[in-house]
């Protein structure tokens, strides 16, 4: 399970994922992480059954937690298939199927954001 | 042995012709030989689906009462020719929306016309004794224009470059989003598919040819604008009914920090006349090779990093400098399919007879570059000759007495051979003196990725540089990296004394 952590780094910088490990014992795959003098956002991927307990300890640390149920979403409507979206992507979410369809493995997904953009035809879409 | 078209035409009109697309071709030919494939197959469909920017219709709104002569034109907000009279226009795919930029285009207003959306007139007029009225609004659907013609000067496209990128950051082209250091590769074109690509002497290919373009039937002009084929690269001009067209074939797109474009479907049926027509249509995506363009490069003509054929391009990656680069296309292979089968289901059911070209296309014409009979500024007109620059090994303190004296905010560094190997700003120096540390030398506080201009470099280049990077100096240097002048963005101020205008 994926979850985006926002921290403000303001009251004494804590060491808040390494501190949580600690606590929890969770092994936790930080993905992507943005973090400036003043505040941080991580994304970070967690073993299902131990989400709650992750979660629960980073907001007890001050951090807001948002669960992401899903990655990049593709409207099939809009989607023309060309596959600008492929070697786009840090993570192979995209691939073609036989018959040149795209097809998206959401679960691979590290929300950057990189294939929103680089889509021509406006047919991917952030879950947050 | 060889067929002529009227055979052709009459199994089509019997339901008798044997149809296949240019996908199914190679194999055919392989399996029955040359004379085999000639004697079984009548017609070869081509298709592609890709980004088409050279496109737009033609529409005609009838007369308003009181009647205007448009000389101003937008729908919804995106403008159209106005110098066709009275209540003719030419929307081009590729205009942009004066209020929403390149999230609406003139391609976007052809989508919505075609998906049955209402689209707002708005024209503008000086008004006539004949034309009184002076400006107009109204909401019109496809079924209130009399005509709404496409006609797109420059389509179908032969084959297309490939395009990568050795910068360090990401370049947004019209070959969409080139990631850094050759991160990936992008192409465009259906291959093996592709209607030219299947007739490369164009003796099938001529005006009157008729065509699938968006789901109507349509027809070949003749050659397309910028048409060069000597280097395969020939393209068409053609036209259809907007009214028989279908989104699932004309799609309006956006590329990022380019622009908005439409993606057309076009395919082309071919005859097959002779063993030449089984030839050129048994093409394999193998057999098309296209350059790998670095985009670095912002010139007309950019290096060529090596050559690459179809089949490489759409495998997902190809070799670069002993390293796997992804590859991404920008136009769908599967849509090309799409119109490929779809045209193929036409000539079987006998809704499409064929025709050979009413007048040739030239097959060994080669498009020129402009010609230009003034040169636009370049860098050596403008930069300061007389720049002051700094040894490496110098006192910071002497660094900001020189910045004093030359009243400039940037000082080149040179080492001892009089190289350049960075540059300090009044910004370097108030921070090496704001927080006093170990820096006592130049080189200590230097910023040693400095960004350069070329001489013979045109000063837009340069005017580019200065944007992406946020920076408002460039250093001119030589080949071997010796300082010759400065260009600030003051001296960009010399550009609005008239000399550089016309």
């Amino acid at each position: 399970m994926k979850l985006l952590v926002n921290f403000s780094r303001g009251k004494g910088r804590k060491p808040i994922i390494a501190q949580v490990v600690r606590d929890t014992g969770v092994l936790i795959n930080v993905e992507r992480a943005v973090i400036d003098s003043s505040e941080g956002e991580a994304l970070i991927d967690v073993p299902d059954d131990q989400c709650q307990l992750v979660r629960d300890s980073m907001v007890g640390l001050g951090a807001t937690v948002h669960i992401l149920e899903h990655g990049v979403s593709l409207d099939e409507s809009e989607c023309v298939d060309c596959g600008a979206c492929i070697s786009i992507c840090p993570r192979e979410v995209f691939t073609f199927d036989r018959d040149w369809k795209l097809c998206i493995d959401e679960k691979k997904c590290v929300i950057c954001g990189k294939c929103v953009e680089a889509c021509p035809s406006h047919a991917l879409t952030l879950p947050v | 042995m060889h067929k002529t078209i009227s055979q052709i035409n009459e199994r089509i009109r019997d339901g008798s012709a044997r149809v296949v697309t240019a996908e199914e071709m190679p194999a055919i030919v392989a399996e029955l030989g040359e004379e085999g494939a000639l004697k079984e197959v009548d017609v070869v469909t081509t298709g592609t689906f890709g980004a088409m920017c050279s496109s737009g219709a033609f529409l005609n709104f009838g007369h308003a009462e009181p009647p205007i002569r448009m000389e101003r034109i937008w729908l919804n907000n995106v403008e159209a020719y106005g110098g066709l009279a009275a209540v003719d226009t030419y929307i081009g795919a590729t205009q942009q929306s004066d209020t929403r930029e390149d999230q609406y285009g003139g391609a976007h207003v052809l989508e919505d016309l075609v998906a049955g959306k209402s689209v707002e007139l708005r024209a503008s007029s000086r008004g006539t004794d004949c034309y009184p009225r002076r400006t107009i609004t109204t909401d019109l659907l496809l079924e209130n224009l009399n005509q709404a013609i496409m006609c797109n000067p420059r389509n179908a496209y032969q084959r297309y470059n490939a395009a990568t990128n050795t910068t360090d950051r990401t370049l947004h082209t019209y070959m969409g989003t080139l990631l850094p250091g050759c991160g990936n590769v992008s192409y465009s074109g259906a291959g093996l598919l592709n209607p030219l690509s299947n007739d490369p002497h164009l003796r099938m290919i001529g005006s009157g040819v008729p065509i699938f373009l968006c789901g109507a039937q349509g027809m070949v002009v003749g050659e397309g604008t910028q048409h060069s084929p000597a280097g395969g690269f020939g393209t068409l001009m053609v036209t259809g009914d907007l009214k028989q067209m279908s989104q699932d074939y004309l799609r309006a797109a956006t590329m990022t920090g380019y622009g908005v474009t439409l993606y057309v479907g076009l395919g082309v049926p071919l005859p097959v006349l002779d063993l030449d027509v089984v030839r050129a249509t048994a093409v394999r995506d193998e057999d098309i090779s296209v350059d790998l363009l670095d985009y670095a490069v912002p010139s007309r003509s950019r290096p060529v990093l090596r050559k690459v054929n179809y089949a490489e391009l759409r495998s997902g990656s190809i070799e670069l400098n002993g390293e796997e680069v992804k590859t991404s296309s920008l136009s769908s292979f599967r849509r090309a399919r799409q119109v490929a089968a779809e045209l193929k289901g036409w000539v079987e059911q006998g809704k499409m007879q064929l025709a050979l070209p009413t007048r040739p296309i030239d097959a060994k014409k080669a498009s020129r570059p402009m010609h230009q009979s003034t040169q636009g500024p370049r860098v050596l007109d403008i930069m300061d000759r007389h720049v002051v620059s700094i040894r490496e090994d110098e006192e910071i303190k002497t660094a900001a007495k020189k910045l004093l004296k030359g009243e400039t905010n940037h000082l080149p560094v040179i080492n001892a051979a009089g190289i350049l190997v960075g540059i300090v700003t009044t910004f370097d120096i108030s921070k090496a003196v704001a927080n006093p540390g170990k820096a006592h030398l130049v080189q200590d506080i230097m910023k040693t990725k400095v960004i350069t201009a070329k001489p013979d470099e045109a000063v837009d280049i340069a005017v580019q540089k200065l944007e992406q990077y946020n920076i408002s100096a460039l250093p001119v240097v030589d080949p071997e990296h010796r300082v010759l002048g400065i260009l600030t963005a003051m001296n960009l101020g010399k550009l609005f004394g008239g000399r550089w205008l016309k």
